[in-house]
């Protein structure tokens, strides 16, 4: 659909880059003590891209959103969006994109359709067509019966789709999701994700969010970055980053012979890089492609005397990609209290 | 529940939206701005009454009280003092719903619009006007069955001083919620601290004729004198060149301070 998106940016079509970062840094010093929230990051997300910064508090995915949107000015670097560059060109920048931040876009004591309204009077829309698209973004968010309250009486559900609702008045071709489904219950969630989904596979809307959900940067994005102590740790399609950790095999043998029988056997079939561990009568395979592997094992142990009698394949997720790269679980470190990166960032917003 | 996106084609016909043409400019930016502060105090009127309790209260319990005056009632003297407060406290009070928007987040969305910095501030401080004159209606309709004499042409030209006045202070109060940031209490204790020795050095309830000579420099110093003084002689009818130009001179420089604090301050917020 869309010409206006096509239509974005004579830069982007050309070079098919939407957002190009060269050394992109920020530290925030408070008192004494200097933070560096981003530590020199390069990146590079092409048109249409749907990508997830992954990592937990504090690890820098807002700060690093926040200078791209031109919230916050970058201490050293650079970075061009959408043809841009987001210190020297910040109004064109924000003419360029659709952002969602982590609270609520739309005012508490405004009501949803005056926002939107406002809003795409903001990027230069008739009366008229404000209007008119005000009522169709409010009819696909499901929200025309709750567009005359006041926004400080909507559910958190039904808020955050006004607010990315709001995001897309414009119908941006570059849409920020800072956190967007956090403070969401699970199905208003994956609400979300569809949503995000859908905008991303029927307009190709470069998408990028932010997320300490596994399983959101998992599900919805064409390529995750992992971030970690302000820098870029990971970079790839979900899958290849799992895949490079290979599946857990856990085979249960009668006897603890058997296990020792089977853990040689495994060993001598497997490539250098995958592991073997037997404890007792239970033997346990990290290999890539570990779950084909198993299936001719199985067979083959039968055959020596050593029957398996439990099997668990378990495919890698995100959160052993982070622990295989950290030695912390992404989890764990959610779990944590929020860092004086996540002060320092609130103090700057 | 379940929501399916019906993506809207976009309704607008134009197709080529390149980020420099077409856009609002400053003009356009400041009346969306205003507008949208409006929004929430027409479809709510009631809202304005939030800023009126004290004023109505020194009204009704204070101004009994005062002795008659030889010229005219006392009600004279105290109503143009009473419309000036209220003025100061709605006008005062507003930076709050900024500092609302800053911790729920609305305010950042509108960082990241297209919508000029400069815009943000003058929209919000220029809507301060609307309410001051619904507040200073009402006010005028509660007293005018009671002895006092309304004269319009006087409160025409009180209404434009105090248009000034409130302007500047909204933008005053503004600037106060961009520094205060997400910290409310921060915004309320200056503003609070401020708000009374303001209204008392302008002799809004008392006359300060006969006051000590430190608290009469003082009062000197406070533009609301100024404005007040005007207001005084406006409302009982009279238009005395100098009072009127002094109170015009007062609510300016405060205009002025407040748009030079408030643009600064919004120039900054990130």
């Amino acid at each position: 659909m869309v010409p206006s998106v096509v239509a974005m940016s004579e830069h982007t079509t050309q070079s098919g880059t939407v957002i190009r970062t060269r050394g992109l840094t920020k530290s925030f010093t408070r008192g004494k003590r200097t933070v560096e929230a981003v530590r020199g990051l390069d990146l590079e997300i092409g048109h249409g891209e749907l990508v997830a910064f992954l990592g937990p508090n504090g690890a820098g995915k807002s700060t690093t959103l926040r200078m791209l949107t031109t919230l916050l000015a970058p201490t050293a670097g650079s970075a061009e969006v959408a043809g841009y560059d987001v210190v020297t060109q910040r109004r064109a920048v924000r003419n360029s994109i659709g952002y969602v931040g982590q609270g609520n876009g739309a005012g508490h004591t405004q009501r949803g359709r005056d926002e939107l309204v406002s809003q795409a009077r903001a990027f230069g829309m008739s009366r008229v067509d404000a209007r008119r698209r005000a009522e169709d973004l409010l009819a696909a968010f499901d929200l025309t019966e709750h567009a005359g309250r006041p926004v400080s009486t909507l559910s958190g559900g039904q808020r955050r789709r006004l607010d990315v609702a709001i995001g897309l008045v414009h119908t941006p071709s570059l849409l920020f999701l800072d956190e967007p489904s956090t403070g969401l219950d699970p199905q208003n969630r994956a609400n979300l994700q569809q949503q995000i989904e859908r905008l991303h596979a029927e307009q190709n809307t470069t998408i990028v969010l932010t997320t300490h959900y596994l399983e959101e940067a998992d599900a919805i994005a064409d390529r995750v970055i992992v971030i970690d102590h302000g820098r870029v740790i990971a970079d790839d399609t979900a899958t290849r980053l799992k895949s490079g950790l290979g599946d857990l095999v856990t085979l249960g043998f009668a006897g603890r012979e058997q296990a020792v029988i089977a853990a040689e056997r495994a060993a001598a079939g497997l490539p250098a890089d995958a592991t073997v561990e037997r404890s007792g009568q239970v033997v346990t395979i990290r290999a890539a492609r570990g779950a084909e592997t198993a299936a001719g094992l199985v067979q083959d142990l039968a055959g020596l005397g050593a029957p398996v009698q439990r099997i668990t394949v378990a495919q890698p997720t995100l959160d052993d990609v982070f622990l295989d790269l950290t030695g912390r679980s992404l989890r764990e470190s959610n779990e944590t209290t929020p860092t004086a990166t996540d002060e320092t960032e609130g103090a700057a917003a | 529940m379940s929501t399916v996106l019906d993506t809207p084609a976009p309704t607008t016909p134009t197709t080529r939206r390149t980020a420099e043409a077409r856009m609002p400019g400053f003009l356009a930016d400041t009346w969306n701005v205003m507008v949208r502060e409006l929004k929430p105090v027409f479809r709510e009127p009631a809202s304005v009454l939030f800023a009126m309790v004290q004023p109505l209260v020194f009204l009704g319990l204070f101004a009994p009280l005062l002795p008659e005056v030889e010229n005219g009632s006392a009600l004279q003297w105290f109503v143009p003092g009473i419309v000036a407060m209220t003025a100061l406290m709605g006008a005062s009070f507003t930076g709050a719903n900024l500092t609302q928007e800053i911790v729920t987040g609305s305010h950042e969305r509108l960082l990241v619009s297209p919508l000029s910095r400069s815009s943000l501030l003058v929209g919000r401080a220029l809507k301060e006007v609307v309410p001051m004159l619904m507040q200073t209606a009402i006010i005028l309709a509660v007293v005018t069955p009671f002895s006092f004499d309304l004269h319009p042409v006087g409160v025409l030209v009180g209404m434009a001083l105090l248009s000034l006045f409130s302007i500047g202070v909204g933008a005053l109060s503004f600037a106060l919620a961009l520094v205060s940031k997400d910290q409310e209490w921060l915004f309320w204790t200056v503003q609070q601290t401020l708000i009374f020795p303001v209204l008392l050095l302008a002799g809004v309830l008392l006359p300060l004729e006969g006051a000590p000579g430190w608290l009469s420099a003082a009062s000197d110093l406070n533009p609301l004198t100024y404005v007040v003084e005007a207001e005084r002689a406006l409302f009982a009818g009279d238009v005395p060149v100098d009072t009127v130009a002094a109170g015009f001179l007062g609510a300016a420089i405060v205009a002025a301070l407040g748009l030079l604090v408030g643009l600064r301050a919004m120039n900054r917020s990130a």
